[in-house]
């Protein structure tokens, strides 16, 4: 330990010696003093500490409001048109909770000290009111009822179903890195299968070969049972709708001004895709896909120059622990125009032409992003005698 | 014929008092069975307090060691190199490690110290002496229930000791991580002895509350009715239901775990590919988010079965020391009957954003909001109790003062988090985690303490050190403000929870000085909680003596007995009950017991004109 350990100790123990002797030697003068003057004196302390808390509490309120208010996300717009929503919700909740608050704690700690102990006044003896109890039953259910209102008619509009043009983006989450997918020219979809999954060449488990799954059997009984092995056996045809799918870890690209829908998966745990800067988050759930869908509203170039930090990025923030690395999984929208995103579209090469470079497959048929779906599907071919 | 077993047996029928079930008063009893295996409510309830007041000590460590890690991120302290070894290499805290504590803080304060610590203690403490019975209606399960809570207590402490580390994925143990070994080294034999500890822990659980609900329905002296019970007792009665009904729940969805982790079942296991093995796992068609269903739906009535037991302490304490009676007694109690009910229907409030039906959401929001009305009642009954009334400091009244401020402070960000609207962007955030430290976490402590700073003449005949008191009171209530409060404009920056480390993320490392600032305030708080642990045991044997069996002129029943109450509590006949608990500052009498009779009108001095 160094010697700044033990100093800090020390110091600890000395707080609590000199602690310690104060309350031996005020209970001691508890004692000289007699017990109900003492009881007078304390009583009186703390009464007025319950005003001066009352009062530093609320201008602490204030303060902190100010060194941190600007630190949040509210001084600037949100980024996505749900998001505003979502910020309008708060605003009216922080309205009624916060007369509510500011009421209540102020009549709370006056009452302590107006109604502190005297000798001169008797407690007045006022067992129930119904009158006033119908009415603190009833205001708050009416406010309730009021934030209730407003919060499910916006609810439904987040949740409701994304619009007919909005564009697909598949998100998958797995410790610890996103990964995203475009359908490609084709607009599908390919199919995939998690036992496919392959790191580093087949990331996702596309369906690009056609593929002879074995069953796991328990190992031992089998052989000596004499089963067939083609009972086992299940194929799964190839996809060719996932040939020109655009698999990425590098960012999620989106388009300003135009609706996206996240298709969210999970390969492992739970994870969340939580975007602060759209008011938004939704779970990744291995097994169960779930979607999310807003509309960006401002570029992130754009977001640079209103938040005026230069480095700005929207970041997607795991919201959901999944384990030792959870505080690393980080992920990049980036919110880019019409025009940037075809740019940014025509540069990306589909997942499977690295895959199928590395296995030799005809080059001809590792489709580049413009291949039209007729080529994409004739590329099935040779998988299959690949396959054989 | 001195035959030493018959004077034992004259000594006992010769005992002052026995109670129906032929149960013995003052027969000599051992260490052992005095100390250690007792049936006696008042021990085991010092048993409860004492395991959890250890539990809290280790809990509020923990906290402490992972704030370090917040406020001063992969900085080096070499103290902690001594104390948690290889898990502090070179003093600095490893990413396993930190989770450990985050994961082990939450289970050991949500059940370890407020569950069993805060019911476990005042159930036992008070039912039998409030209502008016010499001991529980079960002295050997009561005493088999702290058993099993010690029990689990062991096996959880052991689970500290494991090679793999104890478990780390959250207190809440969601699947898939949970379940899988290799996502998590938490999840390996960790979270196993902490799915076990757990269970024996709702054992406990389960036979405590079977035991508090059939004494108060049944033992309850002559006169005692319903309608004139203290608002403690109701209030235990109604946790211990609350807690017999969600219990089991949790329960079941810990053995289905267990299942899925060595049966090869698929409850809540489906398409898993681990990159870390780069093997695809065998499970299909379970779900994780059934078991979130059944988790919460343990979790959140456990949160009233944590706060309930404060609102009724603190109920009691601000009558006592207002001199007033309680403000709209039937109206606390149907309040705390409406938050039992709907205690029920709002757990997945847990869930807006976990993939359920969005529809099902919007029922959740409903039913969430609308439990902020009677949480709302208690409030306002507790305003109308302090006003006008003769107002006492004790260190229980100035406890019992701050619980009211930050249940309110808290309960207030429930109605954001509870509309799932806003929750959507707070979720998971630091805004949560300021929510419910205030509303529940730290509240509660404050129910407990007020509770132990009342109480603590009745348990141990002697006053704890006031000026120890009022510093461990300002402290921590102005501490608590300081480390939650600000923790909601981080939430409001969408600062998730549960994070090593910010200082990648350029969304949430501008709170850096703001997580030091925060972790100072947490090890001061955490000191002044030793301050109490010390006035704890120092006081038991050197506080002030109690002179007056009724030391804060109450008038319910426990202060009727002896300062030293033995195994029975009543030396004499048990007293009967004439009146409500709350007569203070009626008929120009400072206060009038429950024992005292009601004047009929024909008693009453006759005033002719």
């Amino acid at each position: 330990m160094t010697t700044t350990g033990f100093f800090l100790l020390a110091i600890l123990a000395l707080g609590f010696l000199i602690t310690f002797q104060i309350a031996k030697a005020s209970e001691y003068v508890s004692i000289l003093k007699g017990e109900k003057k003492a009881f007078e004196q304390n009583n009186r302390i703390n009464a007025f500490l319950m005003v001066v808390f009352l009062v530093l509490g609320l201008i602490g309120v204030w303060w902190c409001n100010k060194l941190l208010y600007k630190k949040t996300l509210l001084p600037y717009p949100s980024a996505s048109e749900l998001g505003t929503n979502i910020d309008t919700m708060m605003w009216i909740t922080l309205a009624i909770t916060g007369a509510v608050f500011f009421a209540t704690q102020i009549l709370l700690f006056w009452f302590a000290y107006k109604y502190q102990h005297s000798d001169k006044r008797k407690a007045f003896y006022y067992p129930h009111n119904n009158k006033l109890e119908i009415i603190w039953t009833t205001i708050p259910a009416i406010a309730l009822c009021v934030l209730v209102g407003f919060g499910l008619f916006y609810w439904f509009k987040i949740t409701g179903e994304a619009p007919k043009d909005a564009m697909v983006v598949e998100v998958t989450g797995k410790q610890f890195q996103w990964i995203y997918r475009y359908p490609g020219k084709d607009n599908t979809f390919g199919k995939k299968y998690f036992r496919l999954i392959s790191p580093g060449s087949n990331d996702l488990g596309m369906l690009w070969n056609d593929t002879v799954l074995v069953k796991e059997t328990k190992g031992g009984g089998h052989g000596d049972h004499g089963h067939a092995p083609v009972d086992n056996k299940t194929v799964i045809k190839a996809d060719p709708a996932g040939y020109d799918d655009i698999i990425q870890s590098s960012a999620l690209y989106v388009v300003k001004g135009e609706p996206v829908k996240l298709v969210i998966n999970a390969q492992d745990v739970i994870h969340d895709v939580g975007l602060p800067h759209f008011r938004l988050k939704m779970d990744a759930v291995p097994g169960t896909p779930t979607t999310l869908w807003f509309t960006p509203t401002y570029t992130t170039e754009e977001m640079k120059k209103i938040t005026g930090n230069p480095n700005f990025e929207y970041e997607i923030a795991c919201d959901q622990m999944c384990g030792n690395g959870h505080y690393t999984m980080r992920g990049v929208v980036k919110v880019v125009t019409r025009d940037e995103f075809i740019l940014w579209r025509a540069q990306q090469k589909p997942a499977y032409a690295a895959y199928a470079e590395a296995r030799g497959i005809a080059p001809a048929n590792a489709a580049p992003a413009d291949t039209t779906q007729a080529t994409a599907a004739s590329a099935a071919a040779p998988v299959k005698l690949a396959n054989n | 014929m001195a035959n030493p077993e018959m004077e034992r047996s004259a000594e006992v029928s010769a005992a002052p008092f026995t109670d129906g079930n032929g149960h013995h008063g003052h027969h000599k009893e051992s260490f052992i069975t005095k100390y250690i295996f007792s049936q006696d409510h008042k021990m085991i309830a010092k048993q409860y307090l004492f395991t959890g007041i250890i539990w809290a000590i280790i809990g509020g460590l923990f906290s402490v060691v992972f704030r370090l890690q917040l406020g001063y991120p992969g900085e080096s302290f070499p103290i902690l190199e001594n104390i948690f070894g290889r898990w502090a290499t070179g003093g600095t805290i490893k990413t396993d490690t930190y989770y450990a504590m985050v994961t082990m803080h939450g289970t050991i304060m949500v059940f370890f110290v407020l569950t069993a610590g805060l019911s476990g203690t005042f159930a036992n403490f008070l039912i039998p002496l409030q209502i008016g019975a010499r001991d529980m209606a079960s002295p050997f399960v009561n005493m088999l229930s702290y058993w099993f809570f010690f029990l689990s207590s062991v096996v959880m402490l052991s689970s500290l000791f494991v090679q793999t580390g104890p478990a780390s994925g959250g207190w809440t143990a969601y699947p898939p991580l949970s379940a899988l070994g290799d996502a998590l080294a938490g999840s390996k034999l960790g979270l196993d002895l902490w799915l076990i500890s757990l269970a024996l822990f709702v054992v406990s659980t389960l036979m405590g509350g079977l035991n508090y609900i059939t004494t108060t329905l049944n033992l309850r002296t002559k006169g005692m009715h319903m309608t004139r019970l203290p608002l403690t007792v109701w209030a235990l009665l109604f946790t211990a239901v609350v807690g017999l009904l969600s219990f089991p729940v949790l329960l079941s969805g810990f053995v289905l775990l267990l299942f899925d982790r060595h049966g090869g079942t698929s409850f809540y296991l489906s398409e898993i590919y681990l990159s870390s093995t780069q093997s695809a796992l065998p499970y299909v068609g379970g779900s994780p988010i059934l078991y979130q269903h059944l988790f919460w739906f343990l979790g959140h009535p456990e949160v009233y079965i944590v706060v309930l037991p404060a609102m009724g302490i603190v109920s009691e304490v601000i009558s006592v020391n207002a001199r007033k009676p309680i403000f709209g007694y039937m109206a606390m109690i149907g309040s705390m009957a409406a938050i039992v009910i709907l205690s029920f229907l709002v757990w997945a409030h847990h869930m807006f954003v976990s993939g359920m039906n969005p529809f099902l959401g919007s029922v959740f929001v409903l039913l969430t909001l609308l439990i902020a009305v009677p949480s709302a009642i208690k409030a306002f009954n507790w305003l109308a109790t302090l006003w006008r009334g003769n107002i006492r400091f004790t260190p229980a009244m100035l406890f019992s003062i701050g619980f009211v401020s930050l249940f309110i402070s808290g309960g207030l960000t429930g109605i954001w988090l509870g509309n799932s609207t806003i929750d959507m962007h707070v979720h998971d955030t630091y805004f949560v985690i300021a929510h419910f430290h205030l509303v529940m976490g730290v509240a509660a402590m404050f129910g407990m303490f007020a509770g132990v700073y009342h109480w603590y003449p009745k348990m141990f005949g002697r006053y704890l050190n006031n000026t120890m008191a009022f510093i461990h009171f300002w402290v921590t209530l102005v501490g608590a403000y300081l480390i939650f409060w600000p923790m909601h404009y981080q939430g409001m920056a969408g600062m998730p929870r549960r994070y090593f480390d910010y200082t990648q993320w350029s969304s949430f490392n501008q709170f850096e000085g703001l997580n030091q600032f925060i972790s100072v305030v947490a090890i001061v708080v955490f000191a002044v909680q030793l301050l109490f642990v010390f006035n704890y045991f120092y006081s038991m044997y050197k506080g002030r003596k109690v002179t007056s069996p009724n030391p804060w002129q109450a008038n319910t029943l426990e202060w009727t007995t002896p300062i030293h109450p033995g195994h029975g509590n009543w030396p004499g006949e048990i007293p009967e009950v004439h009146r409500w608990a709350y007569d203070y500052s009626k008929d120009d009498r400072d206060f009038i017991p429950q024992t005292e009779p009601v004047q009929t009108p024909s008693q009453r001095p006759v005033t002719t004109a």
